[in-house]
């Protein structure tokens, strides 16, 4: 920083060749500022084009959406499109399911990872480091390596076909405890802490009254996180799950993929389902979901 | 305290990390959920998925011993190493170019003279929201030989109609589009992040010294944004050799007998080790294949971190 300190003092005194250094500040010209602005929004165009075809293809019928070109505007096959989906899958079921696992899931997630996140930030015992650093290093494990053996240990506990699988393992995660531990160490002085341990409050207590209502924003971000990781797992489920009635949405929709002769507009609109719970709070909270998957990627770096 | 023996010293020691051990007890009771889950459903899964992979098993009969079999039964698979090919041919044209795209973009929207900065960092980090699942079958629709609107665009430019998800030579491509456009910015907006932590004062200080744009984004933006770089790589490749949802859905589908599409140019490695171990009941073989994968990503991050560590941007 030193040596900032006196090229910030010249740019204030010398007016003139601050007005030619303003010129160059910017990233280009009016025209390369133009040709930037184009591809900025060429690419978010292209970004948000299929959620635009998404929904206009699930109120079309198959005969209608293989024309050429095919529809860029709304149709008017949406409740046909809609009962034949329902018809095909308990679509409303599977939602149920997806909704249920995922937000059991998520507050055992808030409360295991804030419990252990505390632990890790306030608390000054032996073996702290060495066990912080092992749980950092369990982040960069593949997942892959466990996938068989996973499966085989459900099958002891008799756990397939059931929720369990989906739901208990990961409530105490690496990443989230991680999270929790850079908030809390941030956000609650220490004198809070030892004021209520004077007072003879005991270390539950503490956690409860404390530090849990406090580190709100943090856990409102791990939980849309959270959330919508597990409303969109694919793999995992689609290996556990094996009665329809317990499906989640994305194995209920990759059913879906398989059935012949199946209207596109059918699939497409359980597409739909699937994407437009999760996206609506997205559009509500863009904040949060942002803040919530950057904060431990920059942090752990 | 001089007059102590090293003996004492060290039993003074001990009992003090008794002692604070006890004081904090309850931050040992507050942590042990993650050890013990992670003992239980990660440690105990690893050390029995590599003694599974010495042992031939279908999943329901007792296993039998066979050794190093199954690895030396990998090596000469060829439908498997065609697997490895093709997951590292899509980390090389999705995820590279994904990362890159996203960095540019992220240099962009952090300037301050670009305007509208919430808006498109929100667009671009729409998709990730979004389940594969879905995605796939959206873009299995836009992606249409006949009526496909990619294809008919593409029409305006005089291309002839392509096979985006029939024919072996490009769906590979395909798959690396879709995982571009979902997982772009996801990246853009962790490196934009990253770059928000940036001093301003540096940049300040380089382009009151004259430095030129392309300058600033190279000795100023890339050496600083390196360790932020360097994890987003790392995981990528993590995440990029265990791809399954993706290539499962745009090759063929869960219920597809022969995964991968045509040629097998679809087929990653995680989609042979799902078949090999659920439905064709080969754990053992299975469970090797799985090693195998993990020691590969083992050494693709410790490759690049060791290049990247040595070798800094100048």
């Amino acid at each position: 920083m030193a040596t900032t300190q006196p090229l910030t003092t010249t740019k204030t005194l010398v007016a003139k060749p601050q007005a030619r250094i303003s010129r160059r500040d910017r990233l280009a010209g009016p025209i390369g500022m133009l040709l930037l602005y184009g591809f900025l929004s060429g690419l978010a165009l292209l970004t948000v084009f299929p959620f635009y075809f998404m929904l206009v293809t699930s109120t079309h019928r198959t005969s209608d959406i293989l024309t050429i070109p095919p529809p860029l505007w709304f149709g008017g096959a949406l409740i046909q499109n809609y009962q034949e989906l329902v018809a095909a899958l308990p679509f409303w079921n599977a939602l149920w399911n997806s909704l249920a696992i995922a937000a059991s899931h998520t507050l055992l997630v808030l409360f295991f990872c804030s419990l252990a996140g505390y632990a890790f930030a306030k608390y000054r015992f032996p073996g702290r480091e060495g066990l912080f650093a092992f749980l950092l290093a369990t982040l960069m494990v593949p997942g892959v390596i466990g996938l068989i053996p996973s499966f085989v240990i459900m099958r002891w506990l008799s756990w397939i076909d059931t929720w369990y699988p989906l739901i208990v393992p990961g409530i105490a995660n690496a990443f989230g405890i991680f999270w929790m531990r850079q908030y809390i160490d941030g956000a609650i002085p220490n004198e809070l802490i030892d004021a209520a341990r004077i007072d003879g409050a005991h270390d539950f207590r503490i956690y409860w009254n404390i530090v849990a209502p406090v580190i709100a924003p943090a856990l409102a971000a791990l939980a849309i996180l959270t959330f919508m990781g597990k409303w969109n797992d694919f793999q995992w489920p689609l290996l556990i799950l094996k009665e329809e009635a317990k499906y989640t949405l994305p194995v209920a929709l990759s059913t879906l993929r398989s059935l012949r002769g199946s209207e596109i507009g059918v699939q497409i609109l359980g597409a739909t389902g699937a994407i437009m719970p999760i996206l609506i709070v997205f559009l509500l909270a863009s904040r949060q979901f942002i803040a919530g998957i950057t904060a431990g990627a920059v942090k752990g770096g | 305290m001089a007059t102590l023996t090293v003996e004492q010293m060290r039993k003074q020691d001990r009992r003090t990390t008794m002692r604070e051990m006890r004081r904090n007890g309850w931050a040992y009771v507050f942590i042990s959920p993650f050890y013990i889950l992670y003992t239980v459903f990660g440690i105990f899964p690893l050390l029995y998925g590599l003694w599974l992979s010495l042992h031939t098993w279908d999943g329901i009969s007792p296993m039998e011993w066979v050794g190093t079999e199954n690895y030396t039964r990998l090596l000469v698979d060829d439908i498997w190493w065609k697997t490895i090919y093709n997951t590292i041919w899509l980390f090389f044209s999705a995820t590279i170019p994904q990362l890159t795209l996203a960095l540019i973009l992220a240099f962009i929207i952090n300037s301050p003279y670009i305007r509208g900065k919430d808006f498109f960092r929100a667009a671009y980090f729409m998709p990730i929201v979004a389940s594969a699942v879905a995605v796939s079958l959206i873009f299995i629709s836009l992606l249409g030989q006949r009526y496909g609107l990619l294809n008919y665009a593409l029409k305006f430019f005089g291309v002839e109609p392509v096979d985006w998800l029939g024919s072996a030579a490009w769906l590979k491509p395909s798959i690396a589009l879709v995982t571009i456009w979902q997982w772009t910015g996801y990246s853009m907006v962790i490196f934009l992040a990253g770059l928000q932590s940036i001093n301003p004062e540096l940049y300040e200080a380089a382009r009151v010294d004259g430095a030129w744009t392309r300058h600033i984004f190279r000795h100023i933006t890339l050496p600083l944004l390196r360790p932020v770089i360097l994890f987003q790589v790392i995981l990528s490749i993590i995440g990029a050799m265990q791809t399954f949802d993706i290539p499962v859905m745009l090759a063929g589908g869960t219920q597809s007998s022969a995964p991968g599409g045509t040629d097998r140019a679809g087929l990653v490695s995680m989609v042979l080790i799902y078949w090999t171990a659920f439905k064709y009941t080969q754990f053992g073989y299975a469970a090797a294949m799985a090693f195998v994968l993990f020691i590969l990503i083992v050494i693709f991050s410790f490759l690049y971190n060791s290049w990247q560590g040595r070798n800094p941007t100048d």
